[in-house]
């Protein structure tokens, strides 16, 4: 037991709860006013509802005692979860790794709704949240990170959850985009932020729970958090620079929407790297982030023509799915022994990055089609025309964001 | 020349500018109002305090135009925001005494368009 090391986990679990808030703010800034309540909602609800499952059951599920596809029911409630280490951090309490991961599980179904946010019934998007939460993001966090968990076994490597989180909820994004369709009233506007300081103050804060989530994942005060934190700053840094460079490039002027999203790019894309590459490895992958992303969401989007309304795929799941295939190639040993990549002379890390990626995303695309397309047939998904028009906030929760007089 | 103002749904402003643009009208001031018609308005619940009949977004356009283009505008306006539900909003036509554009101060009807 390191009382430093549990501090410094103790604090990451804190940065990353903000990261869910803030996410509602980068995510609310880009919506029509009518519909920032509402986003605001999902991301809280979410931080309160799934923070419930997890400790109920979802823990169990992801790191309990089980095969190599699902963890157990060992710890139902909490059971044997307590003040003593566990055997995936002996040098800190349970309960501490225990709430760290409750905040990873928070925010990666959180990440979905950006794709389908100014159109769904509220009760739909709770049960779908919750199910999500249950049969795909728990599955697959044992998969990666659980005793036992086949890509464990396999050997793929994943830091702080590039396949876990982003993989996972960008392809997620996707589905649901389609399944959903495009929203009412942007045809012919595009995507219309009504409050882009909003939008920032959430970047701002998410960058800074960053660097919980990257470098608290070390799970102790030590060499590789350090590692983890610069890293993340390197990527998130380059990224964002990058995003502002094409941008003046190709449309003569940065913006800020640009250069935020870019930085969000580059800290999903740093991710699974954080503590297992050098600096120098970090900015180049973030300039690799922001490049592709920029390309998903300005190019590919327009060609196949589907409202992923915040981006949610096109910067997280792009990013997320890079992003293990570079911790393949950067993986540098003088880092961190466990992690050898391709440039370090192991070019079979790459294949198994790989496939780890290509597992999750068939297991995430499949999974979240049949849950959201049911919950379609069961209760429908979307808003009857009428409110979508007078906007989420008043038709699913009596509120407004903002008054017109006084 | 005539006064067009119009209370239409905040969501209907671009199809009423589109179909304001194939009649060649071009100019129209647009502002956020609030108000109600026959729907009474929403539902606002605040920590349990219910605010009955409150009154919902509105835009109103303002239109002036010489009197040949009053029909085509009226048109445009009821092509782009009826929808058939209620709260499609209203079209009032006032007379309009004069008009000035300041850059030129041209009068009457040239100043118009």
């Amino acid at each position: 037991m390191n009382g430093a090391d549990t501090a410094w986990v103790l604090m990451s679990a804190a940065l990353v709860m903000l990261m869910t808030p803030a996410l509602g703010f980068f995510y609310g800034g880009m919506v029509r006013k009518k519909n920032v309540l509402s986003v605001l909602m999902k991301a809280f609800i979410t931080l309160a509802v799934i923070s419930m499952q997890w400790m109920v059951i979802g823990y169990s599920l992801s790191f309990g005692e089980g095969n190599g596809f699902i963890g157990g029911f060992g710890h139902f409630m909490l059971n044997g979860v307590g003040q003593e280490g566990s055997n995936y951090a002996p040098n800190i309490p349970g309960l501490a790794f225990m709430i760290f991961q409750a905040m990873f599980a928070v925010i990666t179904p959180a990440l979905i709704f950006g794709a389908f946010v100014e159109r769904v019934k509220f009760s739909s998007f709770l049960l779908f949240t919750v199910l999500w939460a249950t049969f795909i993001y728990n599955p697959i966090c044992h998969w990666v990170w659980g005793k036992g968990g086949w890509l464990a076994e396999m050997g793929a490597l994943d830091f702080a959850g590039g396949i876990v989180v982003h993989v996972s909820a960008g392809i997620a994004a996707l589905v649901t985009a389609f399944v959903i369709g495009k929203r009412k009233g942007t045809e012919s506007l595009g995507p219309i932020p009504h409050n882009l300081p909003f939008t920032v103050l959430g970047a701002g804060l998410l960058w800074f729970g960053w660097f919980g989530f990257n470098a608290g994942s070390a799970l102790g005060a030590n060499g590789i958090a350090a590692n983890a934190f610069v890293t993340t700053n390197m990527a998130a840094s380059s990224a964002a620079v990058t995003w502002a460079v094409i941008e003046w490039i190709r449309n003569g002027k940065p913006t800020m929407l640009g250069t935020v999203s870019g930085a969000i790019a580059g800290l999903a894309t740093i991710t699974p790297s954080a503590g297992f590459v050098d600096a120098g490895a970090a900015l180049i992958i973030g300039v690799i982030a922001s490049m592709l992303c920029f390309v998903a969401v300005s190019i590919i989007k327009m060609k196949f023509k589907y409202d992923d309304s915040l981006d949610a795929f096109g910067v997280h799941g792009v990013g997320g799915m890079i992003g293990p295939l570079l911790t393949g190639v950067f993986a540098n040993p003088a880092v961190n022994a466990l992690g050898t990549g391709l440039l370090f002379g192991n070019p079979k890390q790459l294949v198994i990055q790989a496939a780890a990626v290509g597992a999750t995303i068939v297991y995430s695309f499949i999974g979240t089609f049949i849950i959201f397309k049911v919950i379609d047939l069961l209760m429908g998904v979307r808003l009857k025309e009428r409110d979508e028009n007078i906007g989420v906030d008043l038709s699913q929760h009596n509120e407004r964001a903002y008054t017109l007089i006084e | 020349m005539k006064l067009i103002v119009a209370i239409i749904q905040p969501y209907r402003l671009e199809e009423v500018k589109q179909a304001l643009y194939r009649n060649d009208i071009n100019l129209m001031t647009v502002s956020e109002v609030l108000g109600h018609g026959r729907q009474m308005g929403v539902n606002e619940v605040y920590r349990g305090v219910r605010e009955t009949g409150n009154l919902l977004r509105k835009l109103r356009l303002e239109i002036a135009v010489n009197d040949k283009f009053v029909e085509p505008a009226v048109e445009a306006i009821v092509a782009g925001a009826k929808t058939g539900e209620t709260g499609d909003g209203k079209i009032f036509i006032l007379p309009l005494e004069e008009c000035v554009r300041i850059r030129t101060e041209e009068r009457g009807s040239k100043a118009i368009g």
